[in-house]
């Protein structure tokens, strides 16, 4: 085993795959001779040829596009946009074209793509660096969506994605990369190998996507979240002092509803956790998921504690980024009768 | 694994037919594309209201000026008078010293993210004083000469960039994303592009109610590559928007080569195809910016639509604060660029006209880096970045809609304001 960070274990897993399988290729914006803005495909293009990792013309429609001709033709596309509020000018082809293109081609067609992208706040990137856009993409049928909140994690959910048949949208939550964070900013950094998630074996090993991790089991209260609120959720159950069951779901779609549904019949009462704005966020299908299969050993209303429904703000950031004080209140409330 | 299953083994770069073209240079070299060998008042002057087409060697050309003795030559020739040249010069000269302060704010961590414009400067400050500045602007992120010919407060930039109370953008933007309404300065967006449709919209807005004013918008040759770029150029033809399109071709976008963006000799040769006059320019030499772009703003006033320019320049520093370009290009590139640096091409200019010396331009240094100093504690009466104050949390809830619906007003009320 070796210690590693976000970054390096992305890389494991891209360094892991293009040796096994010569059809995955990675391309985007500085990924190729520069090896990402946040180095994650770091010495793939020394070691493997700048036609299997290679820079593109600043165009996320193109990317997508191209991943969608590559994967459809036989390669295996790990595509990075680099940075996730950049990817919508390859919504279209994300949306309408690689989620819809096995459907409507009667299975003849697929494409196996995966769209790596930072995701999330936490490091002063105002509202074009810290976006959180998963929920345009759970609503659309077609994609896998996949979010990693730690370094083992990270390679083995990003092997399975690379694996998958499906085009998978593999989020990377940035403010992790280099350190677990608990939401409290004017703490000293904290480093992954001070995590036991920070030791990562060096050679293939997958996660299976679909299953959701208990990272800490308790009885009182069951909080769903993912990415960098798994963290902050379990500090915020530690220093309240409530006995709280965290579970990181990371795979969004498909849900792994098993152990959501177990977990809260046990508990009977949810918190659910994300960054996004609240309206129309993942936290409203996990809310509506609960109260359709828990609602009869419910003993408290379900919570939701997420971003406000503004843009990401640049120097009001702490008072945006659900806290662990707001995750404790939402906790007290769902337990108040 | 695949449907289609492997049809050939890849491992090395011989194995493959697939063409990724490689910046020139890693590490040292100084072999450019020559569109400098074009001599400067090479080319001739078209009527303003010429076919698109009839700019075709323009785009393929160079624009420029000052000649290698540093003379004012040729049809281009905008015969500016003395004092504007050292107005100019001035602009120039005080950007490079607010960016350079601002660099080192960053460095000592009073700024959270910095970008400066080495090299540039030419670029907006000769767009800028060949506008009238009621022409609205939709800039890019390195065009901050813009401000400073049109006269925004110092104080005003450096709160927007340390984010304090008086940052009239409320906090809400990394730095360098200024907006500035009364300067008709349309506030940046970090994702690249977008502004140039934008700017044809503003420029149709000018057209439809009958008034002569004209947009302007910059974006990177790197940026070209997005669609955005193509809208905005085919919808300025269709409707002869009354705008200037500029791509600055600062050959890196980060760490990726302009060969990357683009496989052909020109950018500004992207417009012809779409009937939009076009030029290259030379972005090291003030006075052909100016001309180009008084041509272009001419052109666009008069009912004559659109022009594309393409600034041919060299980013001279990194991209960002968060970048470090000794990884990808040589460090000696911006010294060895042939169309060299346009703060020293303007005065070499001014020299050789008995309009300035050595002594004028230390004291102009001083001078510039004396008011900066002044203007960054100023500014910092208004709040620091590490103490505040920022701009108060309401602040947070209010301009996401005209009127705060319920949802947000509750919001609000949760974190007790």
């Amino acid at each position: 085993m070796a210690q590693m960070n976000i970054i390096q274990a992305v890389n494991s897993a891209m360094h892991t795959m293009f040796e096994r399988d010569e059809t995955v290729v990675s391309f985007g914006e500085d990924a190729g001779f520069y090896g990402g803005v946040f180095r994650c495909t770091s010495g793939l293009q020394e070691k493997f040829g700048k036609h299997r990792s290679f820079d593109t013309p600043l165009a996320e429609g193109g990317i997508m596009g191209i991943a969608i001709g590559m994967g459809m033709n036989g390669l295996r596309p790990v595509a990075e946009i680099q940075f996730a509020d950049y990817i919508f000018p390859g919504f279209d082809q994300i949306t309408n074209e690689l989620a819809k293109l096995r459907y409507r081609s009667g299975g003849e067609y697929s494409a196996p793509v995966t769209i790596r992208t930072p995701c999330g706040g936490g490091s002063k990137g105002g509202h074009y660096h810290s976006q959180s856009p998963e929920a345009y993409f759970t609503h659309t049928p077609g994609l896998k969506v996949v979010i990693c909140s730690n370094p083992y994690d990270a390679k083995g959910l990003l092997i399975s994605s690379i694996e998958c048949n499906d085009p998978v949208i593999f989020f990377e939550p940035k403010r992790l990369y280099n350190g677990p964070f608990d939401g409290d900013h004017s703490a000293a950094m904290v480093k992954w190998d001070s995590h036991p998630k920070g030791e990562v074996p060096e050679g293939y090993y997958n996660i299976p996507l679909g299953k959701a991790e208990i990272v800490r089991p308790g009885k009182d209260v069951t909080i769903l979240c993912y990415g960098t609120m798994v963290h902050v959720a379990s500090a915020a159950a530690e220093n309240s002092g409530i006995d709280a069951e965290i579970i990181d779901l990371r795979t969004l779609v498909p849900i792994d509803i098993d152990a959501i549904e177990d977990s809260v019949k046990k508990t009977g009462r949810c918190v659910i956790v994300h960054e996004a704005p609240r309206t129309s966020g993942f936290g409203a299908e996990l809310m509506s998921l609960v109260q359709e299969r828990c609602f009869w050993h419910l003993e408290g209303p379900v919570q939701r504690v997420t971003g406000w429904d503004t843009p990401y703000p640049h120097s009001l950031e702490w008072d945006y980024f659900p806290s662990q004080a707001r995750i404790t209140e939402a906790m007290k409330a769902t337990m108040e009768d | 694994m695949s449907d289609f299953g492997l049809v050939r083994v890849m491992g090395e770069d011989e194995n493959t037919n697939l063409h990724v073209p490689v910046p020139p240079h890693r590490e040292g070299g100084t072999s450019f594309p020559s569109p400098h060998e074009i001599p400067a008042g090479h080319h001739d002057k078209p009527d303003i209201d010429c076919a698109g087409f009839d700019t075709r060697e323009l785009a393929y050309g160079l624009l420029r000026v000052l000649n290698d003795e540093d003379e004012a030559v040729g049809a281009w020739d905008p015969g500016l008078d003395a004092d504007t040249l050292r107005n100019a010069l001035a602009h120039m000269v005080r950007i490079r010293a607010y960016d350079d302060r601002m660099m080192k704010m960053q460095r000592q961590g009073r700024l959270s993210f910095y970008m400066k414009c080495l090299g540039e400067e030419a670029v907006s400050v000769g767009a800028a004083m060949a506008m009238e500045d009621r022409d609205i602007v939709i800039p890019s992120y390195r065009q901050q000469g813009l401000l400073f010919v049109r006269g925004r407060s110092l104080v005003d930039m450096i709160s927007h960039c340390i984010t304090n109370s008086n940052d009239n953008v409320k906090g809400r933007q990394m730095p360098v994303h200024y907006s500035w309404k009364e300067g008709n300065f349309v506030s940046i967006s970090s994702p690249v592009g977008t502004q140039f449709p934008q700017a044809v919209g503003a420029a149709m807005a000018f057209a439809y109610r009958g008034e002569d004013s004209i947009a302007c918008s910059w974006l990177g040759e790197g940026t070209s590559a997005q669609g955005d770029f193509h809208y905005g150029l085919n919808f300025a033809s269709v409707y002869k928007a009354p705008c200037v399109l500029v791509i600055v071709n600062n050959q890196w976008a980060i760490s990726t080569h302009r060969n990357i963006a683009h496989g052909g000799p020109s950018f500004a040769a992207r417009g012809i195809p779409y009937d939009v006059a076009s030029m290259r320019v030379d972005g090291q030499d003030f006075l052909a910016v100016y001309a180009a772009h008084k041509w272009a703003t001419e052109r666009a006033r008069a009912g004559h639509g659109p022009t594309l320019l393409e600034m041919y320049t060299y980013r001279g520093d990194s991209h960002s604060s968060s970048d470090d370009p000794s990884i990808y290009r040589p460090s000696d590139e911006y010294e060895s660029w042939p169309l060299g640096d346009p703060v020293d091409r303007l005065i070499a200019h001014l020299v050789k006209l008995g309009e300035w010396d050595d002594e004028r331009q230390a004291a102009l240094e001083t001078q510039c880096k004396d008011e900066i100093i002044a203007a960054y504690k100023e500014a910092e009466t208004h709040g620091t970045l590490k103490d505040g104050p920022f701009p108060p949390v309401s602040t947070l809830f209010e301009d996401v809609y005209e009127k705060e619906p319920w949802h947000l007003l509750e919001q609000r009320g949760e974190v007790g304001l």
